[in-house]
């Protein structure tokens, strides 16, 4: 039984209360009227020499007059917290998703190696609910008109938009929240019900509550992949509404599945660090790192393909979206890779490098700051152009998510035995070795 | 230094295993073992070095990124740099994209077709070799341990059917 530690409880304390503290400075530091962006303007102009202070080239035709220019950059700056905060909560909440995917798929796939730690992922997912409720909210608070992080709730804009007319019969508020509860509600309802038969489970030892598991893992995996690929439409491509990816929701579901990946090998290393798992092997830790490695290049293969696809057949209405973000995201745009591909594949590829911790680390560390850049660049364009900057209210909004993500994850992750005694892999798992 | 070897045949690949650790803590030295199919952890027992093969597959495979690399370098932006499709072939970096599939395929191309050929002669394979069995039943259902005689023959047969081997065979080379 694993107990909270107190550091770690006000370690996770200490995260949450820097990150409210620096997302109020971001909502309070952004601009209110055209006259404070037009003194934030002249002051960059002087700093960095019109480094960023050149912003005629944020798209729309609209721009000569000045006055609709420093409007257009309010709404940017206004949106900055905004992004801030809803970066790091879908982030943050799609990783304890990719962990419940992982589960699932562990599950139905019977496998012999991981039933050690699904008392982790168990505990880990339990972020779940409470990142899906304050991701919800976010939702509302936009759609009530609170930002402009999409622009197609937005009737002023849509009324002059023949484009995002053509959406309407999709890009609705009712029928997007009403999309919105089906997908966080299935996975919600899962994760409770796994939960409950995995502890029923482990109380009886009836093998009939394993059965019901794998069932509704193999049903889970199929609303699973339907639904994670609208709400990656819905909830990141839906803020470029003007542009369109065929492969999106695989990418998204990529980039958060080998996070959530990394997360249970991070969370596996401390706990085992303190002496809580006791049949996790360096084999155990093998694997994990090989799917952080194949799913690292898996990421990039879909990467690839999206922005080569689209390079390659230069259409102006797909292409803009890449063209922007090479000339105002140059540096997170490349350097992504360098994070998600390159250092992965350089760190991961030696099989007795997967086996130390501090590479997996190293490693692990790697990938997660790529994906949250990832994230960054997926949702930062549409909303904050060419305003933006990763400075306190970003760190600070995923500080408050990662350290609820710690609080609420280990403290699940307290409240059962860290071995599920009675799964009929369990054994096997035990002495897993590769 | 004689040139006689004990051959014992084994039935069961866990008898094989077992037969191994105590031959080698019996400090007999195991030339060869011949077996029909893989038998896990057998080198291990055996105490072989791990291979290295993976170490040349991947050093082939950066020769191939290279290749690669230079060859759509050369032909794409050095020799010809056509205007095709309105692809820009002023400097690789420009172009890059384009020629990603084909490095990639020459990374895969030559990281896998090297290592096997490094496979086939590191281990001495090719056509028309003529087959190194010492007995035709290990290629089917037994496993043959060969050892260099040490010491008396007799107490050395007598070992070896200690180890469970269902035929202790002396020959000479």
């Amino acid at each position: 039984m694993y107990t909270l530690s107190k550091n770690l409880k006000t370690f996770a304390f200490i995260l949450m209360a820097l990150g409210i503290i620096g997302i109020a400075y971001g909502f309070f530091s952004a601009p209110k009227t055209t006259a404070e962006v037009e003194q934030i303007l002249n002051e960059q102009a002087h700093h960095d020499g019109g480094h960023h202070a050149d912003h005629s080239e944020v798209s729309d035709a609209d721009h000569d007059a000045h006055q609709k220019h420093l409007e257009h950059v309010l709404t940017q700056m206004q949106n900055k917290p905004w992004t801030a905060v809803y970066v790091a909560c879908i982030f943050v909440m799609l990783v304890s998703l990719g962990i419940l995917a992982f589960y699932g798929i562990n599950y139905a796939a019977a496998a012999g190696w991981s039933p050690v730690l699904f008392r982790v992922m168990e505990g880990l997912t339990a972020y779940l609910l409470p990142g899906s409720i304050i991701f919800f909210l976010l939702l509302i608070a936009s759609a009530a008109g609170g930002n402009h992080l999409f622009i197609w709730m937005d009737p002023a804009v849509v009324e002059h938009d023949a484009l995002i007319q053509g959406k309407t019969g999709y890009l609705n508020i009712p029928f997007f929240f009403i999309r919105a509860i089906i997908f966080l509600g299935g996975w919600n309802l899962y994760r409770i019900y796994m939960r409950k038969q995995s502890l029923k489970l482990d109380e009886t030892g009836d093998l009939t509550f394993h059965k019901k598991m794998f069932k509704a893992s193999a049903g889970f995996l199929a609303f699973f992949i339907v639904t994670e690929s609208m709400a990656s439409w819905d909830w990141i491509m839906s803020i470029d509404t003007h542009w369109y990816s065929t492969l999106f929701g695989w990418y998204v579901f990529a980039s958060f599945f080998v996070t959530g990946i990394t997360t249970i090998a991070f969370s596996t290393l401390y706990l085992k660090s303190k002496g809580y798992l006791e049949f996790v092997n360096t084999s155990h830790i093998h694997d994990l790192a090989k799917f952080m490695f194949g799913l690292s290049i898996f990421w990039t293969y879909l990467w690839f393909s999206q922005f080569m696809l689209q390079w390659y057949s230069n259409i102006p209405e797909e292409v803009t979206y890449f063209i922007f973000r090479i000339q105002e995201y140059n540096l997170p745009f490349f350097g992504m890779l360098l994070l998600n591909f390159v250092l992965p594949l350089l760190l991961l590829i030696n099989t007795d490098f997967k086996r130390l911790s501090w590479i997996v680390v190293m490693a692990g560390t790697c990938i997660i700051v790529g994906h949250y850049l990832d994230f960054f660049i997926m949702i930062s364009p549409g909303t904050v152009g060419g305003s933006w900057f990763i400075g306190v209210p970003e760190i600070a909004a995923l500080m408050f998510f990662i350290g609820l993500f710690i609080y609420v994850g280990f403290t699940a992750i307290s409240k059962a035995p860290l071995l599920a005694k009675n799964n009929p892999l369990i054994e096997e798992s035990k002495h897993f070795h590769y | 230094m004689s040139n006689k070897f004990i051959h014992a045949i084994y039935n069961d690949d866990d008898v094989l295993l077992d037969a191994v650790k105590e031959t080698r803590s019996a400090h007999h030295h195991i030339e060869e073992i011949y077996t029909p199919f893989p038998v896990h952890g057998l080198d291990k027992a055996m105490g072989l070095k791990p291979t290295r093969l993976a170490i040349c597959a991947f050093l082939y495979g950066l020769v191939g990124l290279a290749f690669g690399t230079s060859m759509m370098y050369f032909i794409m932006i050095v020799d010809w740099p056509q205007d095709i499709g309105g692809k820009p072939s002023f400097s690789f970096i420009q172009n890059m994209p384009a020629f990603v599939p084909i490095m990639f395929e020459m990374t895969v191309l030559f990281s896998a077709h090297l290592m096997v050929l490094t496979f086939f002669f590191r281990s001495k394979l090719w056509p028309f070799k003529s087959a190194e069995n010492p007995d035709v039943r290990t290629t089917d259902d037994h496993f043959l341990m060969e050892v260099a005689l040490k010491g008396d023959e007799d107490t050395a047969i007598e070992f070896f059917k200690g180890t469970g081997a269902v035929e202790v065979k002396v020959i000479e080379k």
